[in-house]
C-alpha cells in the first residue's frame, strides 16, 4: 500500500479517535454549571472593574451563586442590578444607598511647597520623595494616579487637585486603592444635600494654617453648630462627617471659620448670627452681611432657625469664648444687633 | 542511544538558556508579547506552557514513532504528515486536559484560567514536538526537552514582563509607545541571551 493511500486513512483514523476521546471525555468530565451563574453574568455591567473584590464580573457571578458575595455588591450596576440578581437568587434586596468616592483634600495648600519636585508625574513617585512636595503631608499631590485608575472617567485633576464627578462615579474603589496618600474614601449618599469636608490633615491647627488656606484646624465649631448628635466629630485635629447621620443641613458649613465645608460644592455664607464674627466677616464687614443676609433667608430660612433653636442659644456664648477669643470681640459689634431680633 | 543523566541535563539546560524557544528561536512570540504585561499573568502563562509542552512531547513521541515513522508498503513513511498530525494531537490534547482539570483539579484549572486554551495555538509547543523528531530524541530526551523548553519560555516571559512593568513608568517618543518599545526591549533581551550561545557543559 503506497503512502498516498495510507496517509488520509491514518489521518482520518487519528481524527476519529481523538474526536471520540474528546466526546467521551466531555461526558465523563462534564461539570455542572449553575444556570443562575450565566444569568447573573448577563445582567452585570461587564466592566470587570473589580470593585466587588472578585476577579471580573464572571468571578462575582460565581461568588454570588456560591453564596460568598452579597447580591448587591456590584457598585456600577447599582440597585437595579442588585434587584435583578436578587430575583434570580430568590433573595429580597433592600433598596441600596448610592455610594460615591470622595477626595478628602480641597487643594487649599497645593501651591505651598517644601521643595520643587522634578520627576515622574505620578502621585506614587512623588510621595516616595519625602512624602511629596506639599507642605501639608496629607494633601492631594495632583499626579493623577486616581485618574488613571478610574475606568469610568469620573475623577479628574482640576486646579492641581483630584475632583470626583459624582454623576459618573460608581464607587468601584479603584481610585481609593490607587491613591498613595489614602485620602480618597467611599461614602454613602443618603441625604439630599451633600455636605463635604475635604480635608485629611491631622496636623495641629497652627501647622495646618501654615500649610493650607482652608485645611481643618480642629476648632470644633462645626461640631457645636451641628443639630444632629454625632454627624460630625473632631478626632486628632480633624473633623469628619458621619454620612450615616448627616442630613446635609449645612450648619457646619456656615460655622466653619476656614470655609472648608461645602454643601453641594458651595460654601454657605456664615449666618448673620454667631457665625458672622469669623475671620472673614472681620476682613470685610461691610460686604459680608449684605450678601449673606438675603441668601440665608431665601434658601434655608425654613430649616435653619428650627434646627438652630434648641442648640444654638445655650451654646453660643460658650462656644465662642474659648475657640476664637481674638476674633470674636472685633467682629461681634456689627453683627450682634442684626442677629438678636431674629433669633428671639 | 542511552539517555544518561548528564545528557538529559545538558538537553534541559540547552532548552532553557542556549536554545531558548522565545529568545533564540523566535517561537511563541504571540503569547510572549500578549501576556507579558504583568508578572503574575506571565507566571501563569509560563506554568501552563511547561505543562502542555511536557505532555505534548510525551504524547507525540509514540505517535510519531509507531505511526508516522513506520514503514508502510513500498518502503515509504508518513513523516511528511508530522506537522498536521502534531497540530491535531496538540489541539485535542489541550482540550482534553482542560476538561480533565476542570473536573478533577479545579484549583489548578482556575489558576491557569484562560491561558490553557490559548496554548493550543502556541507555535512553541509545535516547535518542541517537531524538533524532538528532527533531533531523533528518545522518549526520555523528548520529555526533558519539552519541559526544559517550557521552563525556558517561563524564564523569558517573566523576565520580559518585569521589564515591561518598569517601562510603564518610563517616557518614550509617542510613536514608540506600547508595542514598538516592547519589541525593542524584547530584542535587547534576545541579544543578552545570545551570550549563552556556544555554551557547552558536557
Amino acid at each position: 500500500m503506497s503512502t498516498t493511500i495510507v496517509a488520509p486513512i491514518v489521518l482520518t483514523i487519528l481524527g476519529i479517535v481523538f474526536g471520540a476521546i474528546l466526546a467521551f471525555a466531555s461526558k465523563i468530565f462534564a461539570v455542572e454549571k449553575d444556570p443562575r451563574e450565566e444569568a447573573i453574568s448577563e445582567i452585570l455591567p461587564g466592566a470587570n472593574c473589580g470593585g466587588c473584590g472578585y476577579p471580573g464580573c464572571g468571578g462575582f457571578a460565581n461568588a454570588v451563586v456560591k453564596g460568598l458575595a452579597p447580591v448587591d455588591a456590584c457598585a456600577p450596576g447599582g440597585p437595579g442590578t442588585a434587584a435583578k440578581i436578587g430575583e434570580i437568587m430568590g433573595i429580597e434586596v433592600e433598596a441600596g444607598v448610592r455610594k460615591v468616592a470622595q477626595v478628602m483634600c480641597s487643594g487649599g495648600g497645593h501651591e505651598k511647597l517644601r521643595y520643587e519636585y522634578v520627576g515622574l508625574e505620578s502621585c506614587l513617585a512623588q510621595s516616595r520623595v519625602s512624602s511629596g512636595p506639599l507642605q501639608c503631608s496629607y494633601g492631594c499631590l495632583g499626579g493623577g494616579d486616581c485618574v488613571d485608575a478610574c475606568k469610568f472617567d469620573a475623577i479628574h485633576i482640576i486646579d492641581g487637585v483630584a475632583k470626583v464627578d459624582e454623576g459618573k462615579c460608581v464607587a468601584c474603589n479603584a481610585c481609593v486603592t490607587a491613591c498613595p496618600k489614602n485620602i480618597i474614601r467611599i461614602i454613602p449618599r443618603k441625604s439630599k444635600k451633600y455636605a463635604e469636608l475635604p480635608c485629611s490633615s491631622h496636623d495641629k491647627g497652627p501647622a495646618t494654617r501654615k500649610a493650607c488656606d482652608n485645611g481643618c484646624i480642629g476648632c470644633n465649631l462645626c461640631v457645636k453648630a451641628c443639630p444632629k448628635e454625632g454627624a460630625i466629630k473632631v478626632e486628632n485635629f480633624l473633623a469628619t462627617i458621619n454620612y450615616e447621620i448627616c442630613i446635609g443641613c449645612g450648619m457646619c458649613s456656615r460655622a466653619c471659620p476656614r470655609k472648608l465645608i461645602t454643601i453641594d460644592g458651595v460654601v454657605l455664607p456664615p449666618k448673620p448670627k454667631k457665625e458672622a464674627p469669623k475671620a472673614d466677616a472681620a476682613a470685610k464687614p461691610a460686604a459680608k452681611p449684605a450678601e449673606a443676609a438675603p441668601k440665608a433667608e431665601a434658601a434655608p430660612a425654613a430649616e435653619a432657625p428650627k434646627a438652630e433653636a434648641p442648640a444654638a442659644p445655650a451654646e453660643a456664648p460658650k462656644a465662642e469664648a474659648p475657640a476664637a477669643p481674638a476674633e470674636a470681640p472685633k467682629a461681634e459689634a456689627p453683627a450682634a444687633p442684626a442677629e438678636e431680633p431674629k433669633a428671639e | 542511544m542511552p539517555a544518561s543523566i548528564a545528557s538529559l541535563l545538558s538537553i534541559a539546560l540547552g532548552a532553557v538558556l542556549v536554545n531558548n524557544f522565545v529568545l533564540s528561536q523566535f517561537l511563541g512570540i504571540c503569547p510572549f508579547m500578549g501576556v507579558s504585561k504583568k508578572v503574575d499573568t506571565a507566571l501563569g502563562m509560563g506554568m501552563a506552557v511547561i505543562f502542555v509542552m511536557g505532555v505534548a512531547s510525551a504524547v507525540n513521541w509514540p505517535i510519531n514513532k509507531f505511526i508516522l515513522e513506520r514503514q508502510y508498503g513500498g518502503g515509504g513513511t508518513l513523516e511528511f504528515l508530522q506537522t498536521v498530525t502534531f497540530i491535531l494531537v496538540i489541539a485535542s490534547l489541550v482540550q482534553f486536559v482542560e476538561m480533565f482539570l476542570q473536573k478533577s483539579v479545579p484549583s489548578l484549572y482556575e489558576a491557569l484560567g484562560v491561558y490553557l486554551p490559548l496554548i493550543t495555538t502556541n507555535c512553541a509547543v509545535l516547535g518542541v514536538v517537531l524538533q524532538n523528531t528532527q533531533k531523533g530524541y528518545t522518549f526520555a530526551e523528548s520529555l526533558t526537552y519539552g519541559i526544559g523548553g517550557g521552563i525556558g519560555f517561563l524564564v523569558a516571559i517573566v523576565l520580559f514582563a518585569s521589564v515591561r512593568e518598569r517601562m510603564e513608568f518610563g517616557k518614550c517618543p509617542k510613536s514608540f509607545e506600547g508595542f514598538p518599545i516592547a519589541l525593542v526591549a524584547a530584542s535587547l533581551i534576545a541579544l543578552a541571551f545570545m551570550g549563552f550561545s556556544g555554551l557547552k557543559v558536557w
